[in-house]
């Protein structure tokens, strides 16, 4: 399975919830939390599923919807735990 | 003018479960759940897989032909309501003066089960993009505009007044009663059909509940997947049905000896304004919508005997609505019996909120408050009395019943026995 | 009429924002509407060439990303883009600080016809093709019919008695008229007006088999009102969000305001198969009794104007039933956008303010000659000076909905 990364996430969560206003989401938004980045829990279940498409994966409910921050996504999807759908 | 009251003279009830007023009556003081496994289509692929389904036989229930084959599943609901509120009403329609009659008629999806119905056959299941006219049945216009719905009971009631549709979501039932009540307070209507309907269950209502995890996935067991304040509650079971209210002006009422079940003595609503799904633990604006309610009505938190909560059983809902009654009625929270009646008919949508407000009406007819189903684990975040699995013989002289939809709307409704 | 004869809590309209097939804002609209040029044309948001109708008026000036983030335009409909903007428009235009008013003195009440249906046909299509996991997050709030009242209120922090009024191409009035009515609960400020945007293949597709759409090639001469040669109309996007205040507010702030609510009703007609004739005649006497007017103290009327011939007839003789045969200039601006559903009575309304401003009555079309039997005074070719104080704006929806909406000068 190919390795998740910061620019992937970037490009889903762009794609699928947009940005907010005086976001600057190319920066280094590694650690900071999705609130401060405008992405509420709608936007994260979104986000879930583009992941789902585009890794082959299932996540199960209620995992990515906790996270706070983008690098805990990216751990999350690279880890072992997900399996293949 | 002196003050203009509205009484409730006749009420239509169509839920999953019963149809009709005293078998949906005779369902929720049995504290019978009818939700059950999805039958209305394959729902093997979705999230959530149960339903709170209506065995509405259309024909049984009176539709002739040509309306069934007209009408939206929900219209047909609201029509068959109609009917069993003005029978029930006594009020003779011929005699009455059709101008002064309005129409208020909640839903919040309006005709999506035909609108998806018929999207797959011009699509041909999603294959084209540019949709096949050649395959559109003659009255689609009438499901693309959820207005029809009000357009059907208007003409099976013959009202000729103000006729209105409302759709506030998952308030539609009870702003639709209490906007048909404000036709009458402010002059502009002596009678008004009022009330709401949603026939949702089909594919995409589904798969929109399940993208965002608001219904409950406990699919292995369907009777008490909807369990509002439970420990374990995971979400609510989407529902379809319908009630409709006869409103009549009081003095109106009294004179030709109409049986009243309750006068509708206060309505108010107001909105979050903070997320289109997501709710406060602190329910303040459901609280100010409650306290406005009352405060319509004249009357203080004490004097209330019986709260119909929204109760849908999502995490969130059960404790934004339990910080809003104690906010709002304070030590009168504790003393009351709240209950939830999607515990037992599911959660239709924008229909809900007036089969509650039926159900409210009946609580005080019959002196009887509707239990919470399947409410076994109590949470302890939520200290509060639910009536939990039995009805519960009470005096209810005063309800108030709330509700909460997406989009942020709070409503509270307060409905009061008429005193002789 | 100077603002101290009004009631205290009489709705004052303050504010207005206009996105319609005529133009972004309200200056252009105007502007365009005057130089009677439809934007009736061919639609270009789909390939139309099976379908018998093939014209819509699309609000083609308007493009969401230069004004909205895309935050909220990816969990929207193109409805809800309008909205958004157009209130954006109006607040701006009405010189009022929300934020300055407490959050249950103000409140947001639109008018809807058919909801998200573009976002809904998108969504509708991955289901039946991907299946249910590819069904957006969104759909649940995008394609509802509250959908734009939600959104208004959550962006401006509006916690007043919010209300979606759905009474198809009346609904535009009715929520205006609903505005105005919850000032006297100590509301200040209402956002309201409606828009709407079913301009997709399958929103067209649900209208094309009820007859009434027109079938004529020309953009000129598909949807003509009240002609000889009306055949259906045309659909349309778009609308108008309307700020309305209290008087006493709108006094305090020394809002300068466009005009004052003076009444409304509404009425419904009997069924088509009981032989008793329709109640627009009703409605219009019903909202001058509500405003406290004689007829002959309306200086022009917005119509209806459905351009279906048995519909143009049944408000022609309304309109002579009520003012008497050519008593009255009828306009009917929409001619060149298009039927707007929820917009309608929004953008007459607008259009109404500005021919008060100018005392101009605007041109119904370039080429429309009014039916003699009709026997109203139509105005058409060109705008009309005239002293313009009070209007009554009409609307009907499909099924029996009639609403009128009366308005005067500051």
């Amino acid at each position: 399975m190919k390795e998740f990364d910061l620019d992937d996430l970037r490009g889903l969560m762009k794609g699928c919830a947009g940005v907010d206003e005086g976001v600057d989401i190319d920066g280094d938004i590694l650690h900071v939390p999705f609130e401060q980045l405008g992405y509420d829990s709608l936007a994260l279940l979104e986000i879930a599923h583009k992941i789902e498409d585009q890794m082959g994966v299932i996540i199960p409910d209620g995992s990515v919807e906790k996270m706070q921050t983008p690098v805990e996504i990216i751990v999350y999807v690279n880890s072992d735990v997900l399996k293949a759908s | 003018m002196s003050q203009r009251r509205v009484a409730i003279t006749g009420i239509g009830l169509v839920v999953p479960g019963a149809v009709g007023r005293e078998a949906a009556w005779e369902m929720l003081i049995a504290g019978r759940s009818a939700t059950r496994a999805t039958s209305f289509f394959d729902a093997a692929p979705f999230r959530s897989r149960m339903a709170a389904e209506c065995d509405f036989d259309p024909a049984a229930a009176g539709l002739s032909p040509q309306e069934q084959r007209r009408m939206d599943r929900a219209a047909q609901f609201a029509v068959v309501c109609a009917r069993e509120a003005v029978a029930d009403s006594g009020l003779d329609l011929t005699a009455t003066d059709p101008t002064r009659t309005g129409v208020s008629i909640g839903s919040a999806v309006g005709c999506t089960t035909s609108l998806e119905r018929e999207y797959v056959v011009v699509s041909d299941a999603g294959r084209l993009d540019v949709v096949d006219p050649a395959y559109a049945v003659p009255n689609l216009y009438d499901f693309l505009v959820p207005s029809s719905l009000a357009v059907e009971t208007a003409w099976a009631t013959g009202a000729q007044g103000p006729v209105a549709m409302v759709s506030t979501g998952c308030t539609s039932g009870i702003d639709a009663v209490g906007q048909g009540s404000q036709l009458i307070t402010s002059g502009r209507a002596d009678v008004v059909i009022a009330g709401a309907t949603d026939a949702p269950i089909s594919p995409v209502t589904v798969a929109c509940f399940d993208a965002i995890h608001a219904t409950s996935p406990s699919n292995d067991d369907p009777e008490h997947a909807s369990r509002p304040f439970d420990l374990n509650r995971d979400g609510f079971v989407l529902g379809e049905g319908a009630a409709v209210l006869v409103l009549e002006e009081l003095g109106r009422a009294r004179a030709r000896g109409a049986h009243v079940y309750a006068e509708f003595a206060g309505y108010a609503s107001r909105a979050n304004a903070t997320h289109m799904t997501g709710l406060r633990p602190d329910g303040r604006e459901m609280a100010e919508a409650i306290r406005n309610s009352l405060r319509a009505a004249g009357l203080p938190a004490q004097r209330i005997d019986y709260i119909n909560a929204h109760g849908s059983g999502t995490r969130q809902n059960d404790v934004h609505e339990t910080a809003a009654f104690k906010d709002s009625l304070g030590q009168r929270a504790y003393e009351v019996p709240i209950s939830s009646i999607k515990s037992m008919v599911g959660h239709s949508l924008g229909a809900i909120g007036s089969i509650e407000i039926a159900a409210c009406a009946l609580a005080i007819e019959w002196s009887t408050v509707p239990p919470t189903a399947n409410l076994t684990t109590p949470d302890p975040q939520l200290d509060l009395d639910y009536v939990p699995v039995h009805a519960r013989k009470a005096d209810v002289a005063a309800a108030l019943c709330v509700g909460s939809g997406f989009g942020g709307f709070q409503s509270s409704a307060v409905l009061t026995r008429l005193e002789p | 009429m100077s603002a101290t004869a009004l009631r205290e809590d009489q709705a004052v309209i303050t504010g207005v924002g206009v996105i319609a097939p005529t133009g972004f804002g309200l200056g252009p609209h105007w502007e365009a509407t005057l130089a009677g040029r439809s934007a009736i044309r061919r639609i270009t948001r789909f390939d139309p060439s099976v379908y018998s109708c093939q014209l819509a008026g699309e609000a083609a000036g308007f493009s969401v990303e230069e004004h909205l983030p895309t935050r909220l335009v990816t969990q929207t409909d193109r409805m809800t883009h309008m909205a958004l903007v157009a209130a954006d428009l109006a607040i701006a235009d009405a010189g009022i600080d929300l934020s300055g008013l407490d959050e249950f003195e103000a409140a947001v009440i639109t008018a809807n016809s058919s909801g998200g249906f573009e976002f809904g046909q998108d969504e509708l299509q991955r289901l039946w093709t991907r299946g249910p996991r590819s069904v957006s997050a969104y759909l649940s709030i995008a394609w509802f019919y509250a959908a734009s009242t939600g959104q208004l209120s959550i962006r401006h922090g509006l916690r007043g008695p919010c209300g979606v009024v759905a009474t198809d191409q009346a609904g535009g009035l009715d929520a205006v008229a609903a505005a105005g009515r919850v000032l006297a609960d100590g509301v200040r400020a209402v956002i309201t007006g409606g828009t709407d945007a079913s301009l997709c293949s399958w929103g067209f597709v649900t209208q094309i088999p009820g007859g009434r759409l027109s079938r004529v090639a020309d953009p000129d001469r598909a949807y003509l009102p009240f002609d000889e040669q009306a055949s259906g109309y045309v659909p349309g996007e778009g609308g108008a969000i309307l700020i309305v205040e209290r008087a006493d507010h709108a006094a305090d702030r020394q809002a300068a305001g466009y005009g004052v609510i003076l009444g409304h009703a509404a009425t419904f007609d009997p069924p088509p198969w009981s032989g008793h004739g329709p109640r627009l005649a009703d409605a219009i006497r019903l909202a001058l009794r509500d405003a406290g007017l004689e007829p002959g103290e309306v200086d022009a009327v917005f119509a209806d104007a459905a351009g279906i011939p048995e519909a143009d007839e049944i408000e022609a003789a309304a309109l002579r039933e009520v003012f008497g045969a050519g008593q009255v200039p009828v306009c009917a601006p929409k001619a060149m956008t298009g039927r707007l559903y929820a917009g309608a009575g929004a953008l007459d309304i607008a259009t109404a303010l500005l021919a008060i401003a100018n005392d101009t009555l605007p041109p119904t079309g370039a080429a429309i000659r009014p039916r003699a039997d009709h026997q109203i005074d139509l105005v058409t070719g060109a705008p009309r000076r005239a002293p313009v104080g009070t209007v009554l704006v009409v609307a009907r929806g499909h099924g029996g909905f009639n609403s009128a909406l009366l308005l005067r000068g500051m």
